[in-house]
């Protein structure tokens, strides 16, 4: 009981009340949520609802019991609710602190809050860590233990949507190529830009041939790139799941290691991170000399694709593929928070022999968001199985997307579908270097290690 | 009333337990509309799935005494789902289909849960016209607009939602389901109950089903903005283009305020210095829309129109009139409570209004922003407020009745599409006069003498429930 007291003293005095206010209930999001959509219009699913059960819990209409929290939980955080709000309602950062102040008060098993000490706390934080448990993986995949697992059926002891992960997971550098990360890149044509790049976690480890895809391209787009290795994970998984203060830390990291370089801009490749990046300052409300800092910071935020149009690189660079049908699916959050949706198109348009199709309902979320699809595994799958009916009818050769959780979770769908062998899905940085010519890629690499 | 859990009983036993909700946070999500400062919880929310399963609801509500609030997509403005004597708030989530549609009668058969947009998108696919097309239409249902009597951008040449209903099925407050109407275009057997129960607001029973009448669609359409230095001066243009005999598809007014907020959500490059503008459309054979945009262009200019701007394509047509519809939410931008009325007066009273709306905000120091179909005379002014401050709320209510008065003086009305609900129910006399509200209360009374039908709504309530007599 005096749990549920503080919940309710918390929401009263750290939710925006003027934010809530904003709300007019018009209902124009409602159609836009993958979650209102899929649950058959349940209106406690959709945006409208979701503000509302902030707002009764703050006006003291409502307890803030398990079924509230369930509900804010269902959210996939993809927040197409807020590009068609016409009042302008700023939902993600209602969501963001209504589950910082439940995970606060939260009462969980033992195991489950070492499990999220160990994720929150000690992996991600860490990058030597991160490589570490990722080159874990590298052993799994490449000493036969994969193999050897798939053959004893051992994965059938885990739960499937999780063993489905496992087998769609890339082929993982080895730990010393991971270790051995460029600091400086020059540029491979007359310098346009002198950007800095954000590496990311899981992007610098699990995703690394994407990274590098994306600095070869920036250095063929005439800029010069600083990696500065002070930097650290963007602390977007931990904002999303209620570890607020933890997020901060990690953004005053980064912040601290960007904001002295002279640069034009920080670049980043996955939406995820690049969304929580840009918003660096809404962590800050009490903390105005960090939030200027952090303003700074946000200003300089660009998805590499923006970069790559503002250099005219698909005008410079001769594109081309092999004839075949390419369709993008947008990443929530570089669609709907960093607003980008041109850019990428813009790029694939200009390989030539694409035929670029758009996939009907591509805004709509793919239920990966973030963690979403490990922890929400049932209504994750029904929104994946809505946007494959949706690529089915399309049928792409080739589907590009612009962060690492949507490619795994198109990955998951389209394996699912048993049709590996006829679409791929792969990252829009490597789908533009693939379309390189060969003797532009190879043009020395300009960069020094540090 | 039963208790709660024998009447959540009762109701799984007719719906299965699925349909049947009452969680904390369900019962918060059904409390409200889009009508500010209106919010009370319901004690059950049910989602029948067909006609039988809803007369047997009806029928167990009639029985117990539970009050019944249908409730569409909760877009109303005039708080008119708001369970505010508590009961079961009925859903027609599970009852979206589109029946048929009848090419050779020009009318489709819907159930009450479609929007009314998929509905729209669905028969111009198939080569009809459906012409009601209020601004919520993105979300709003055909059993609201229905309920409700909408009208929407295109009401001032093809009408409201009353014109296009044919045929409803009803399930009356005892449990038995009315066919009214039909595919017939003529029919005068008896009480036009369709006509009754159009705009009733769910007072009178719950519609299960529909049959709408189409049109073939218009041949082409062209729409121009006209944007003005002065306000009253495009008012005065909205009364001129209809003395010259022309009735365009659409005359749509906004003022500067409006302009701004809805620019700044759409950007579709809408003139944000200007006092105000005029949205036209029209439609029909291209000739004639030629040269009724050619009459109404010299209109416009004859008013001293600072620019007259024709839409480049059907594409950026769309786009002006999607800012329009957004224009309410849009409001929300500048203040957290946006109190939007629907003040409707005789078209050629329409710049009298505009100039005592603006007269009226001044003299109770409220912020107005004014938009609407002023073709039909319907105009929304939307007063920006803050509902926390309590000084700046009774200036609010001052200025509205205030408006309200003026509306009938010029002959007009309290509302012009958005009903009556709670929000105007103590006002209906002001309209109705006595004699008239004694006219509607009979009705409802003799049809659903225990008030079980979203009570509360259009007639008040005492503190028992029960509708307080004329
Ligand atoms: C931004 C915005 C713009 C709007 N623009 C317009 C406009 O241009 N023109 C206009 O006229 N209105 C407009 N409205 C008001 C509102 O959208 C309409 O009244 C709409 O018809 C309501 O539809 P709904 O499905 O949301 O119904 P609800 O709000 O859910 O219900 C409305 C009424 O209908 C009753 N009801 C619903 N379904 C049934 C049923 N099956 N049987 C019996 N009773 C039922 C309810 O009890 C209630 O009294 C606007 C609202 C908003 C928020
Ligand atoms: S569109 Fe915006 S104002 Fe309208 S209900 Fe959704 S969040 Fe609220
Ligand atoms: S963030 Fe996505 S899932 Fe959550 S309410 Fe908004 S649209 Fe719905």
């Amino acid at each position: 009981m005096k749990q549920t007291e503080e919940v309710k003293q918390a929401f009263e005095q750290r939710m925006d009340h003027t934010e809530l206010m904003n709300c007019m209930r018009c209902g124009f999001c409602l159609p836009s949520c993958p979650t209102y959509v899929e649950t058959g219009d349940n209106e406690a699913a959709s945006p409208r609802g979701r503000i509302a059960l902030m707002k009764g819990v703050v006006d003291g209409l409502i307890e803030p019991d398990e079924e509230v929290e369930k509900q804010l939980n269902l959210c996939l955080g993809c927040r197409a609710c807020e590009p068609v709000c016409p009042s302008g309602v700023q939902y993600g950062h209602l969501l963001e602190e209504a589950r910082d102040i439940l995970e606060q008060h939260k009462q969980r098993p033992l195991h489950e809050r070492a499990l999220r000490r160990v994720v929150f706390h000690w992996l991600f934080p860490n990058h030597k860590r991160i490589r570490q448990t990722v080159s874990l993986l590298y052993l799994y995949q490449k000493t036969g233990l994969k193999t050897w697992v798939q053959k004893m059926k051992i994965n059938q002891w885990l739960p499937k949507h999780l063993d489905e992960m496992q087998s769609i997971l890339p082929n993982v550098p080895s730990p010393a190529e991971m270790k051995h990360r460029p600091a400086f890149l020059g540029a491979k044509q007359p310098v346009r830009k002198r950007v800095a790049f954000f590496s990311g976690c899981l992007m610098d480890t699990l995703f690394m041939s994407t990274n590098d895809a994306t600095l070869t391209l920036l250095q063929l787009a005439g800029c010069e790139v600083v990696i500065p290795k002070t930097q650290g994970c963007c602390g977007a998984l931990h904002g999303h799941s209620g570890e607020k203060e933890k997020a901060k830390e990690l953004a005053k990291r980064n912040i601290a290691a960007f904001e002295s370089l002279d640069v034009d801009a920080i670049v980043t490749n996955a939406g995820g991170c690049g969304a929580f990046l840009t918003e660096y300052q809404n962590l800050f409300q009490d903390e105005p000399k960090w939030r200027k800092r952090a303003e700074q910071f946000t200003g300089k935020i660009k998805d590499f694709s923006e970069i790559l149009v503002e250099c005219g690189f698909h005008k410079a660079v001769p594109l081309s593929m092999p004839e075949q049908m390419v369709t993008y699916q947008e990443s929530c959050h570089l669609r709907n928070v960093m607003r980008i949706s041109q850019a990428p198109r813009l790029l694939l348009e200009s390989i030539d022999h694409v035929n670029v199709q758009e996939l009907p309902e591509n805004q709509y979320c793919c239920g990966s968001a973030g963690i979403y699809n490990i922890v929400q595994p049932e209504l994750s799958m029904k929104i994946l199985d809505r946007k494959m009916k949706q690529v089915q009818s399309l049928q792409p050769s080739l589907m590009v997307t612009a962060n690492p959780g949507c490619l795994l979770q198109m990955r998951l769908g389209v394996k699912q579908a048993g049709l590996e062998c006829d679409i791929r899905v792969e990252h829009l940085a490597d789908v533009l270097l693939e379309s390189v010519p060969q003797e532009m890629k190879n043009h020395g690499r300009g960069g020094e290690n540090g | 009333m039963l208790k709660r859990d024998d009447l959540k009983k009762r109701l799984s036993a007719i719906l299965g337990a699925e349909h049947v909700h009452d969680s904390n946070e369900m019962k918060l999500a059904y409390s409200y509309d889009a009508t500010p400062n209106y919010q009370a919880l319901p004690d059950v929310i049910v989602s029948p799935g067909n006609m039988e399963e809803i007369q047997a609801i009806v029928q167990l509500c009639n029985e117990t005494g539970t009050p019944i609030v249908p409730r569409g997509s909760g877009t109303n403005l005039s708080a008119g789902t708001c369970p505010s004597e508590g009961g079961i708030v009925l859903l027609f989530n599970r009852m979206t289909e589109i029946i048929e549609l009848d090419a050779d009668n020009l009318t489709a058969t819907v159930q009450p849960g479609v929007t009314t947009e998929t509905f729209i998108r669905y028969v111009e696919e198939q080569g009809f016209f459906y012409p009601p097309d209020p601004g919520s239409m993105r979300i709003s249902t055909i059993g609201g607009n229905i309920s409700e009597n909408s009208g929407g951008l295109r009401g001032l040449k093809y009408g409201v939602t009353r014109d296009y209903v044919m045929g409803l099925k009803v399930i009356m407050p005892n449990g038995e389901c009315v066919v009214t109407g039909g595919k017939c275009v003529k029919d005068v057997a008896g009480y036009d109950l369709t006509r009754l129960m159009v705009g009733s607001e769910g007072t009178l029973g719950v519609i299960g089903e529909a049959t709408l009448k189409l049109l073939p669609p218009p041949e082409s359409k062209q729409t121009l903005m006209a944007v003005y230095n002065d306000i009253e001066a495009a008012a005065q243009t909205v009364s001129e283009i209809i003395a010259a005999k022309i009735i365009p598809a659409t005359m749509e007014f906004l003022d500067q305020p409006t302009i701004e907020v809805v620019e700044d959500y759409a950007g579709v490059g809408l003139p944000t210095d200007a006092a105000a503008i005029l949205l036209i459309e029209q439609d029909g054979p291209s000739e004639m829309v030629q040269r009724d945009l050619q009459v109404i262009q010299r209109i416009c200019q004859a008013q001293q129109a600072i620019d007259v701007e024709r839409a480049k394509n059907e594409e950026h047509a769309e786009k002006l009139l999607t800012a329009r519809r957004v224009a309410l939410s849009a409001c929300a931008r500048k203040k957290p409570t946006t109190i939007l009325e629907d003040a409707t007066v005789p078209r050629s009273k329409v710049a009298a209004m505009v100039q005592a709306i603006n007269g009226i905000a001044r003299k109770y120091e409220v912020q107005i922003c004014t938009f609407g179909h002023a073709g039909d005379g319907n105009l929304h002014p939307t007063i920006l407020t803050d509902a926390r401050d309590l000084e700046e709320m009774k200036r609010v209510e001052q200025a509205f009745a205030e408006i309200f008065q003026k509306a009938i003086e010029f002959g007009g009305t309290i509302t012009g599409e958005h009903g009556v609900g709670m929000m105007k129910a103590p006002y209906l006399k002001w309209k109705a006069g006595s004699s008239g509200l004694n006219v509607m209360q009979s009705i409802k009374r003799a049809l659903d003498p225990k008030n079980i039908m979203n009570p509360g709504k259009i007639f008040q309530s005492n503190p028992d429930g029960e509708m307080i007599a004329e």
